[in-house]
């Protein structure tokens, strides 16, 4: 973490949510170190075949655009109007009633009045009225309406990546105006003009080349689940064996590189281990992993619906290609955003794969059977009401947990049920946060839609503090010391806001905990969890 | 002093003198703002509503991004929010007629507040909503009153309505004095009143301040000036009614006639009425269309269980499997990953 991070007093002693002053016309943008990332590595946009690559650098007064920049612009907008209704309605039909401003955690945590969800999309508005409405065009500025101009542009690039996508707004909007589709749009634009966040370029520019996001090449993949392999036999005393592009396999696995990378993730991703081994040895299904579709991530969803798809591709491909039955999908939120909304429109008809059913239950998985794709709480969900995982939740009795609903699969799926009721049975202590935090109405972890660089940490902590403010709540009401999620962005951005802001609270997946509940056939006296924390009863 | 009210409210006085002072100038105005405007902002208000809902129509729903308020259908056991999440058109419609008609997302409103700089605390805040349903209410109530003006008979939904609207009354009944207020409408006094507040919350929450353009003021005092002209016609000038009733008659059956006795403050009000219809499908009131047609809202949210098709699903360039073998073949066969091709001198 920088070290020129200001602390939480001083961050929480600087927002006033009361904006004075000249109005938001009337204030140009200050794009300020610590709420922006740096610019995208040309070498990553080249890669892609993506607009204008070239080095720049946001600070500068020279975005080193293309000559007829504001006509690509002007072209976007009119293409995106026609493509996408959604756009078009929310262009036009915001009153401007301002129940949305409070629910942004990036304005609760910043008091910037233009991250009022209603002030990000009218930065948008005002220049589509310009361009595309009578009113707009007769009435100018007194309308609402300004021109297309380099510091209007340099003002949505800021405040359009001070955005997650995490549509909180929009559960609250009583037009059910989505400011995430407004985002993704500007997003598009900027894209045309190259001016992209290396944060989500090269990650992009990664998968798009080795599969995943952070790069890794094939082997070094398959050299990481060996280390995982390596330590679970530690732990546990069973030796387990993934299979890699295994064909005819009864089920793809695919989840995001995260997992794989970095801690806690990797606990989970263990937690993956343990669980396809328990259920091999067991029943006999073999579930496979893909080095080649090893990303279920998607930051092409935050470049442009294009890159989107190019990246999605990989997932049915791969699965047409090993001739699986269908595919089961880890503990991601954006990836399952674009599951559940995207994935079988861009890239299906699945037509290759099985109508999902579980072999070991019986269990038809109704609510997949168009995308065959199944989410690993369901899965998991599915194999405990039946009886079928041997469990010992004693084991994770030193975790008094409670559960983050990461945005995507709360507002973009419904996914809210399923991973409480696995974690209530494979813990014994679980509490909930307050109900205006959690379930539709959860906030974002304050890093997501490829926002989670360490050069914007002042701007995800800030976004970070309405999550961690009620963490903090049940930390200090019920002893809660462990924040569950099913979401890799957030195993990756939680830790460091917890240490931020409520530095006694640790974070875990939820197939991490299965995990360590999970009576493996043949283990040893197990006596510490995947950590190498020691169980209860065991400490010393 | 702020520039987007006070323009607001000079462009609606004057709105309102132009009418008021021109119509006495003499019966060719008075044909011009009675008859000539009426009609053209009717027109107006018609073929602009229609051309905005086309408009939208027109662009395509390439995904169903519906936005989830609840629990997904799932396995047995897990319960469906069924319309807050809904999979049924049954559950959409329910969900849209809750919006419409209950303003059900607003009704979740919540208000943070910062305790000591440090703790938050999200707590319903159910004002903007009340304000909302009393505004919108008691508008569609005045509407639906003034089809008195256009029918004749007029329709029994319209006399009922406008004994539930009246069940106050002012009146002294002595023996001496014996006054009275024809039956009072409730639906004016709320329309102005919710009026009023709506406008006030735009000045003094600072974050609504904020976001509050020419284009939220204008129609706030147009609606509120039409609606104190009402009361004012009604309660206490006391026009003459039989005159108007035979303009507005004469404008819906195309046999427009402009009565004598019909006062300068009927024609300004009227006038303001035109404006605002005219005015309306260019602006924001759009959203009385517009709420039917949001896509996060409209659409069921079942796009795991049924395919949605993109009418423009362009297709785009991939990096496939065989490309990527290409690249990392070597490395593959070195840790035991399976390839699909041996290299060349393997083989």
């Amino acid at each position: 973490m920088a070290d020129e991070l200001i602390t939480p007093d001083e961050l929480l002693s600087k927002i006033d949510h009361r904006p004075s002053g000249a109005g938001w016309m009337d204030t140009p943008v200050d794009i300020r170190k610590g709420m922006y990332c740096y610019a995208s590595n040309p070498k990553s946009v080249e890669t892609l075949g993506l607009p204008n690559a070239r080095a720049w650098n946001p600070l500068d007064e020279d975005w080193k655009l293309p000559e007829n920049w504001q006509q690509i612009i002007h072209e976007g907008f009119k293409e995106r109007l026609e493509k996408f209704r959604s756009f078009k309605v929310f262009m036009d039909i915001c009153v401007r009633c301002g129940a949305c401003a409070d629910k942004c955690h990036f304005f609760i945590g910043t008091g910037d009045p233009k991250n009022m969800p209603v002030v990000r999309a009218e930065l948008l508005r005002s220049v589509y009225r310009n361009d595309f409405t009578t009113a707009g065009k007769i009435l100018g500025k007194l309308g609402g309406a300004r021109p297309m101009s380099l510091d209007v542009l340099k003002e949505w690039w800021y405040y359009m990546f001070q955005c997650t996508e995490c549509r909180r707004c929009s559960v609250f909007c009583p037009y059910g105006i989505d400011t995430a589709e407004i985002t993704i749009m500007a997003r598009e634009l900027l894209n045309l003009l190259g001016l992209n966040i290396d944060w989500i370029a090269t990650p992009v520019a990664n998968c798009y080349r080795t599969g995943n996001h952070l790069g890794i090449q094939p082997h070094a993949f398959k050299d990481m689940l060996d280390f995982f392999v390596e330590d679970i036999e530690e732990v546990t005393g069973v030796l387990v064996n993934p299979a890699y592009m295994e064909k005819d396999a009864d089920i793809l696995f695919i989840t995001p590189s995260g997992d794989v990378f970095a801690d806690p993730g990797t606990y989970t991703c263990m937690g993956y281990m343990l669980l396809f081994h328990y259920l091999e040895e067991k029943y006999g299904l073999k579930v496979t992993w893909s080095t080649y579709a090893s990303e279920g991530g998607n930051f092409g969803f935050f470049t442009s619906h294009e890159t989107m798809k190019r990246l999605n591709s990989k997932m049915y491909a791969e699965a047409r290609r090993l001739g699986v039955k269908w595919i089961l999908g880890g503990e991601c939120g954006h990836m399952w955003r674009v599951i559940s909304q995207y994935m079988d429109t861009m890239n299906g008809p699945a037509d290759f794969l099985e109508e999902p059913v579980n072999p070991i239950t019986g269990t038809k998985f109704e609510n997949a059977v168009s995308t065959k794709v199944v989410h690993i709480t369901e899965f998991t969900a599915d194999l405990i009401r039946h009886d079928k995982l041997e469990l010992d939740p004693g084991r994770n009795d030193n975790q008094i947990i409670t559960f983050h609903d990461s945005c995507n699969p709360a507002r973009g799926m419904g996914l809210l049920d399923e991973p409480r009721y696995v974690i209530q049975n494979v813990a014994n202590h679980y509490y909930e946060m307050p109900a205006n935090t959690i379930r539709e109405q959860t906030f974002c972890c304050g890093s997501g839609a490829g926002l989670n660089a360490g050069e914007n940490m002042e701007l995800r902590m800030a976004g970070g503090f309405p999550r961690a403010n009620a963490v903090r709540h049940v930390h200090e009401t019920h002893g809660v010391n462990m924040l569950a999620c099913v979401c890799a962005i957030d195993r990756a951005a939680l830790p460091a806001s917890m240490e931020y802001w409520v530095p006694e609270v640790d974070v875990t997946g939820v197939t991490e905990l299965v995990a360590n509940a999970l009576i493996m056939p043949g283990e040893k006296d197990r006596k510490t969890d995947l950590r190498g924390e020691p169980l209860p009863g065991m400490e010393e | 002093m702020n520039k987007n009210y006070m323009v607001s409210l000079i462009a609606v006085i004057v709105l309102f003198l132009i009418a008021y002072v021109g119509t006495q100038l003499g019966a060719g105005v008075q044909m011009v703002f009675g008859i000539l405007v009426p009609y053209l902002a009717v027109a107006l208000f018609v073929a602009g509503f229609i051309r905005r809902v086309m408009g939208w129509s027109r662009s395509a729903v390439p995904f169903r991004i519906t936005t989830t308020c609840g629990q997904q259908p799932s396995l047995p056991g897990f319960k469906q929010a069924k319309i807050d999440n809904p999979s049924t058109t049954f559950g959409v419609v329910v969900r849209m007629f809750l919006e419409i008609v209950c303003f059900r997302s607003l009704f979740r409103n919540t208000k943070m507040k910062l305790h000591g700089g440090t703790k938050m605390t999200h707590q319903l805040e159910i004002f903007l909503w009340v304000g909302a349903l009393a505004f919108h209410y008691a508008f569609f109530t005045v509407v639906v009153r003034h089809l008195r003006f256009f029918t004749e008979p007029v329709p029994f939904f319209v006399t009922i309505l406008e004994k539930v609207d009246s069940f106050m009354r002012i009146e002294i009944l002595y023996d001496a004095v014996q006054a009275g207020l024809p039956g009072v409408y409730m639906s004016g006094l709320v329309l102005v009143a919710a009026a009023i507040y709506l406008f006030l919350r735009r000045v003094f929450i600072p974050q609504v301040r904020y976001i509050s353009l020419v284009n939220d003021f204008f129609p706030l005092f147009l609606i509120i000036a039409i609606a104190i002209s009402g009361i004012f016609m009604r309660y206490l000038t006391k026009v003459d009614i039989v005159a108007i009733k035979e303009l507005t008659m004469g404008l819906v059956t195309f046999r427009p006639t402009i009565p004598d006795g019909v006062s300068y403050l009927f024609f300004a009000h009227m006038f303001m009425v035109s404006v605002l219809l005219a005015y309306f499908p260019f602006s924001k009131l759009m959203h009385m269309g517009g709420v039917f047609l949001s896509p996060t809202r409209n659409m069921t949210g079942n796009t795991r269980q049924v395919r949605h098709v993109n009418p423009w699903n362009h297709p785009v360039k991939v990096h496939t499997y065989e490309e990527y073998e290409d690249d990392f073949r070597e490395k593959m066969i070195e840790v035991g990953l399976p390839v699909v091709k041996m290299p060349e001198e393997k083989a």
